[in-house]
């Protein structure tokens, strides 16, 4: 009876000698190419150290006006700039404007590396059965494995840093933008497809002429959905060594002070929402056609 | 005869997972329910051989699932044919890789569409030029011609309007002038004017008969409507369950339809409106000629009664369109076809 007592497992020795291998192959890995990748994402690093430093030498009023001008240019709302702007103030006045601008530097890198890499990944989704039923199960593991577990590679083979924080980043927060992308260009009218195939529309003039624009707004909803990720993900990012809002809450944490963590925090919650507002009017603003104005 | 411009031949369109498999079956004559049933394949079309003469109207008509747009769009290949083969100008359309198929969609086909298929975030001038914009004209050129045809299908002044501010009317106006701008001798209509209301799908049919007298394209139109078909048809091809049951002017439908299908079709429609004086004249000069009137041969037989009733005649004469006599018509031939037709038209009442 033995048999259906225990469950039967690989056995302790067999186990540890297996994860031994995995580990001690993934340490050879680093030493031999720790170096080049390392020296492959140095270009990175360097802006994101110049982005950070340009933001905090920047004098303050100057980045509240950007704030304010970039709030305004995006919403069209005197209530969400004047909001936006308040917000920065009050972050400021509690002194977390450094931190303040840490955060917003790598959300900043972040939220335009997502982009940069998940809306043409998107793109060959949309294209492709293949390549989404290849690329979906990896997005659902990038979005359900804890963070720490990929934290641990990341740091084996980039050390703790900038550089390491922002792939962890990444790596959380791209799979909306990719999903959604992917959605959105297979959501759009096949009427207009067709239409645009009848009048004779190559591959890429239907791609940026009817793909992308009918889709946008889904984009755009994977585009906020990916800046608020981004933000969840500042104050795991501080564990490996990412200056910003994220450190003190780490340092409240350990320490028990409640008065820090709530207002770093809330300073991360209130940079959220000013992010998502101004990039959700800005979405409803760029599909305005949707509308019928009545006639005249 | 007139040029043919469109010739498609022996064109069979089967849907399913394997349709090549199932082709021999359809060509021994497996029927599509059998089809459907036992392969598990749809067949769409079968064996359909149809030349489309230059500058006419040309109706394709049947009811919902007939195959009716299938078969327009394998004119410019939006679906691929399972076998056959579609000649546009004598070139093999079938044959054309993906660079040329693109010319010729841009170059001589144009598409009209029922439910309009615009660019929702285009505003109509955009859309109208939208086939000009595929052809990589420049911008002025562009502008220039979409204006004028919105201008030309009477949409002067909402040129900044997106398409969802329109009527449906309207939108519909939009996509025939997006297709006019592409200057393409081929007009495709895809059941254009079915999704309008009726009064509004009747000025769009004159619309289009206006534009046709001077612009003679060769237009294909898609219609489940046979007054439609009747009224800008200069021929009409019957589809039925993916099978061409009859192409001929609307005069050889109503007079001679090919089967009970066909007749049962036409059964309904008021044929004083639709038949030409032409197609009951006869040769002989009637025994009574005390007061003649005279009528054009294209004139319909509706006319040819008013005619002769208002201006009290005792026979008809009728001209071609360069006054040469080319035949008679007398009361009792008029009289007899008038009420025949009003008995087919109300078979109860009779």
């Amino acid at each position: 009876m033995e048999f259906l007592e225990e469950f039967p497992a690989i056995g302790r020795v067999a186990l540890r000698d297996l994860k031994k291998t995995i580990d001690g192959g993934f340490r050879e890995f680093t030493r031999t190419y720790g170096e080049d990748i390392e020296g492959f994402f140095d270009p990175l690093l360097q802006f994101m150290v110049w982005f950070e430093k340009l933001l905090l030498a920047t004098p303050w009023p100057l980045i509240l006006l950007v704030i304010g001008g970039l709030a305004w240019l995006g919403s069209r709302s005197i209530k969400i700039t004047v909001g936006s702007v308040l917000s920065f103030v009050v972050i400021g006045y509690f002194g977390m404007w450094e931190d303040l601008m840490s955060t917003l530097a790598i959300i900043t890198v972040a939220t335009f590396l997502c982009i940069l890499l998940g809306i043409p990944l998107g793109i060959l989704m949309a294209r492709s059965n293949r390549a989404q039923a290849m690329i979906t199960p990896v997005l659902d593991i990038m979005q359900t494995i804890p963070a720490f577990v990929y934290l641990i590679p990341v740091v084996m083979l980039l050390g703790i840093g900038k550089v390491p924080g922002l792939i962890a980043v990444i790596i959380y927060a791209i799979p909306p933008i990719v999903r959604l992308t992917n959605l959105g260009i297979r959501l759009v009218d096949k009427e207009a497809l067709e239409a645009a195939d009848a009048f004779g529309a190559s591959h890429m003039q239907k791609l940026l002429g009817v793909q992308i624009p009918l889709a946008l707004p889904n984009i755009f909803a994977g585009v906020n959905q990916t800046i608020m990720m981004a933000l969840s993900m500042v104050v795991i990012a501080s564990m490996i060594g990412v200056a910003g809002l994220g450190v003190p809450v780490l340092r409240a944490i350990s320490n028990q002070y409640l008065a820090l963590g709530l207002m770093n925090g809330l300073a991360i919650v209130a940079l959220a929402i000013i992010f998502d507002r101004v990039s959700q009017q800005y979405g409803h603003r760029i599909q305005k056609h949707r509308q019928g104005q009545g006639h005249g | 005869m007139a040029n043919i411009k469109i010739e498609i031949k022996n064109l069979t369109k089967i849907f399913g997972a394997k349709p090549k498999s199932v082709l021999d079956l359809v060509n021994n004559g497996v029927e599509k329910e059998e089809l459907l049933n036992k392969h598990k394949h749809i067949l769409g079309l079968h064996d359909i051989n149809l030349k489309l003469e230059e500058k006419n109207i040309e109706v394709i008509m049947g009811l919902s699932g007939s195959g009716k747009s299938t078969l327009i769009r394998h004119i410019n290949r939006l679906i691929e044919p399972t076998a056959g083969s579609i000649i546009v100008d004598g070139e093999d359309v079938l044959q054309m890789n993906e660079q040329e198929l693109r010319n010729f969609r841009q170059a001589k086909t144009a598409m009209v569409f029922q439910k309009f298929a615009l660019m929702p975030h285009h505003t109509v001038i955009d859309n109208a030029g939208f086939g000009l914009k595929m052809q990589n004209k420049d911008k002025d050129f562009i502008q220039e011609h979409a204006q004028k045809w919105l201008d030309r299908v009477g949409l002067s002044g909402f040129e900044n309007h997106y398409p969802a501010q329109l009527s449906g009317g309207m939108q519909q106006r939009v996509g025939l002038a997006r297709a006019l701008a592409c200057d393409a001798d081929i007009l495709m209509m895809d059941e254009a004017f079915s999704a309008l209301d009726p009064l509004i799908r009747s000025d769009m049919q004159d619309l289009l008969l206006e534009l046709q007298e001077e612009l003679h394209k060769t237009i294909v139109f898609i219609t489940h409507d046979l007054d439609e078909a009747l009224k800008i048809g200069d021929k009409i091809a019957i589809l039925n369950e993916g099978k061409l049951v009859q192409h001929g002017t609307p005069q050889d439908i109503l007079l001679d339809p090919a089967d009970d299908y066909v007749e049962r079709f036409v059964a309904d429609v008021n044929r004083t409106r639709v038949l030409l004086a032409k197609s009951i004249m006869n040769d002989e000069k009637p025994q009574d000629t005390t007061q003649s009137v005279t009528v054009l041969e294209t004139e319909t037989v509706d006319t040819v009664l008013h005619t002769l009733l208002s201006e009290d005649g005792s026979y008809v004469i009728v001209e071609d369109d360069k006054g040469k006599k080319v035949g008679y018509i007398d009361k009792e031939t008029l009289a007899e076809t008038v009420y025949q037709m009003e008995s087919q038209d109300k078979p109860d009442a009779a």
